[in-house]
């Protein structure tokens, strides 16, 4: 029984991380070919391709599509820590509403994702509600073009990550001992300097979390540009996207999303340096 | 550092009048009124929930009472923010910065004090030296034992030289060796820094060794404040004398002379001095009982029923005749004690008969 128990997680990372990876890192060196699947191992007779990621690295439309989505997901990690911190510290000391606001965050996620993302679209549109109401005031006379902007695809963006960023601010928030603050003032902080000095770099692991936490996800987003972004902003989800469904070139999308992956390797071993150092 | 010069009036360094803090209905103070002199050393005994901790943090301002006054060196304190108060707090968790030196932690409250970095370092080499911290000034708190904790803790307050330091149990969190050789420590600190110390305790012990004077709390009221001699000596209420522990609490009815006659005794007490009215029990110390055949009036019969062996002195519980168990403490000089089971006759002085406040 400790055996199957010590073997299990073992066996849950060889089936759902190791070998899906592998799987990716064979096909990001196959050829494309006809038939199904749409390409020819590098045992099939042709040997390893190395022309896939070679492409990825020279051609400014991959390496573009990669560097604005980590701009992007920075971009909108930076924001959900933003908004988190302040959330997260404020819910760990709301007293007796600290449940309920805690369930307020948590609440969006009992609405389906893409029912929340339409949503969005109702409001943002030409015709939406925020035109019509903006209209209505007499502020505009033509509709201000607010859905498939840079900034409609980062409120998506937030608003769907936002509360992956609070639960780990939240939760160390809770277990700050209250008495490092009042031991602060004690020793002559104010209230201000209390909280920047001694309650804000406790919280620095748990924001660095946060903001891995969305960083990782939001670099590889593919339905939130599709939907609220602009045209341009192609970033590596939807050209995965697009190669593997639309070129169906599985070698060079695979390429892609190891890129990517090599690229979000580096910020989580910063983190966790970081998190040891401090 | 005692300003008790000869006719000089000396405010007190600490003077509370009437503190009275709620929650919801329960009082955790109910009336507080205490002074506390410039380089005296007071210990607040009292259980949990006696309010003795409510108290320390009213003086440190973390919470304000309902009604009364707070004033140090005659200047009020309760209109002054914790960060503004030249009174410091040693916490119970001792609330080190965990992400900060020992140095840095103990620099901490000068640096809010603006002071030039020259002085600063000064000070804190001063601090590190007299609590023998030498050699730890770069750790981090969780890379030190608890003993040497408490003792970060106790620097990072004293480096600002306050003139009142406050102490939510000290020794609470060290082991028994610890805490003995940490008490003296404390008390030569105390001595050195010339502030006055306020300590919070539940442990009676630790505040009779302490402590100039102990004040005594039960729901959220002082029942008596007294140098420790005195408390041990001559508790003034059952509470205390009870609490303190080592006190057989008599109970019966006053005579119509001033003795107390106890049913559970089966003898009647009679003290030196007629008991005020409405007292119904008195204390007894177990080492003011003696063994053998009666002298005086002071004298009840009973039979031993277990015996504790304590090193210098053997503890007995006698049953006495009417019922009630007698904590006699026979020492070691003294011979063999009587053995379980035996028949004998305890006897006493009147002037160990404390009399003892509802």
């Amino acid at each position: 029984m400790r055996i199957a128990l010590r073997l299990l997680p073992g066996l849950w990372l060889a089936l759902l991380v190791a070998a899906p990876l592998a799987l990716v890192a064979v096909m990001a060196l196959s050829w494309q070919a006809e038939g199904v699947p749409p390409y020819s191992p590098p045992w099939g007779g042709e040997g390893i391709n190395p022309e896939n990621l070679r492409l990825i690295l020279e051609d400014p439309h991959y390496r573009d599509s990669l560097a604005q989505s980590l701009v992007t997901a920075t971009l909108t990690a930076g924001l959900c820590l933003l908004l988190a911190a302040p959330m997260g510290i404020a819910i760990a000391r709301a007293g007796r509403w600290r449940d309920a606001l805690l369930a307020a965050v948590l609440l969006p996620f009992w609405t389906g994702f893409l029912i929340r993302l339409g949503a969005w679209i109702g409001l943002l549109r030409d015709e939406g509600w925020i035109n019509g109401l903006l209209r209505a005031l007499g502020l505009v006379e033509a509709p201000v073009p607010l859905l498939y902007t840079e900034g409609a695809m980062l409120l998506g963006m937030v608003h769907a990550y936002l509360p992956f960023a609070v639960l780990p601010v939240f939760a160390a928030a809770t277990r700050l001992d209250p008495a490092l603050e009042q031991a602060a003032a004690d020793l002559g902080a104010t209230p201000g300097r209390a909280f920047l000095g001694i309650t804000l770099p406790q919280l620095f692991p748990a924001m660095a979390a946060a903001f891995l936490l969305v960083l990782i996800p939001a670099a590889g987003e593919y339905v939130i540009p599709e939907l609220l972004g602009p045209p341009e902003a192609t970033l590596v989800g939807r050209v995965v996207f697009q190669e593997f469904f639309g070129n169906r070139d599985w070698p060079v999308a695979s390429a892609l999303a190891l890129a990517l992956l090599a690229l979000l390797i580096l910020p989580i071993l910063l983190f966790q340096r970081l998190g040891r150092e401090g | 550092m005692t300003g008790d010069g000869a006719g000089a009036v000396t405010p007190p360094r600490l003077s509370l009048r009437g503190v009275t803090r709620r929650f919801d209905s329960v009082a955790a103070l109910d009336g507080v009124t205490l002074d506390v002199a410039p380089g005296e050393f007071l210990a607040l005994l009292g259980g949990s929930g006696s309010g003795k901790s409510t108290l320390l943090r009213v003086v440190a301002g973390f919470e304000r009472p309902d009604s009364g006054t707070v004033m140090l060196d005659g200047a009020d304190l309760l209109g002054v923010p914790p960060h503004r108060r030249p009174v410091n707090m040693m916490f119970q968790s001792y609330a080190l910065f965990p992400h900060m030196t020992v140095a840095a932690n103990i620099a901490y409250g000068l640096k809010r004090e603006g002071r030039p970095r020259a002085e600063i370092a000064s000070r804190v080499a001063e601090a590190v030296s007299m609590l023998r911290l030498e050699g730890l000034e770069s750790r981090r708190p969780h890379a030190l034992s608890g003993g040497q904790r408490q003792r970060v803790a106790l620097a990072r307050a004293l480096v600002k030289r306050p003139r009142l330091l406050l102490l939510d149990e000290p020794l609470g969190a060290l082991d028994a060796n610890l805490r003995e050789r940490t008490g003296f420590e404390l008390r030569a600190i105390q001595r050195e820094s010339g502030a006055a110390f306020v300590m919070v305790t539940h442990d009676q012990a630790e505040a009779l060794a302490l402590a100039d004077r102990v004040a005594v709390m039960d729901r959220g009221r002082l029942v008596q404040v007294a140098p420790p001699r005195e408390v041990y000596d001559r508790p003034a209420t059952r509470f205390v004398a009870e609490f303190l522990g080592a006190a057989n609490v008599i109970t019966g009815t006053r005579t119509a002379d001033g003795a107390l006659e106890s049913p559970g005794a089966a003898c009647t007490l009679r003290p030196a001095a007629p008991l005020p009215l409405g007292v119904e029990a008195v204390a007894l110390r177990p080492e003011r009982v003696r063994i053998g055949p009666a002298i005086g009036e002071n004298t009840a019969a009973g039979r031993v029923e277990d015996a504790a062996f304590r090193g210098e002195s053997t503890l007995l519980l006698v049953r006495l005749a009417g019922g009630a168990t007698l904590r006699v403490l026979h020492a070691e000089e003294d011979g063999a004690p009587p053995p379980p089971g035996a028949e004998l006759r305890v006897s006493w002085d009147a002037a160990s008969v404390v009399p003892l406040r509802a």
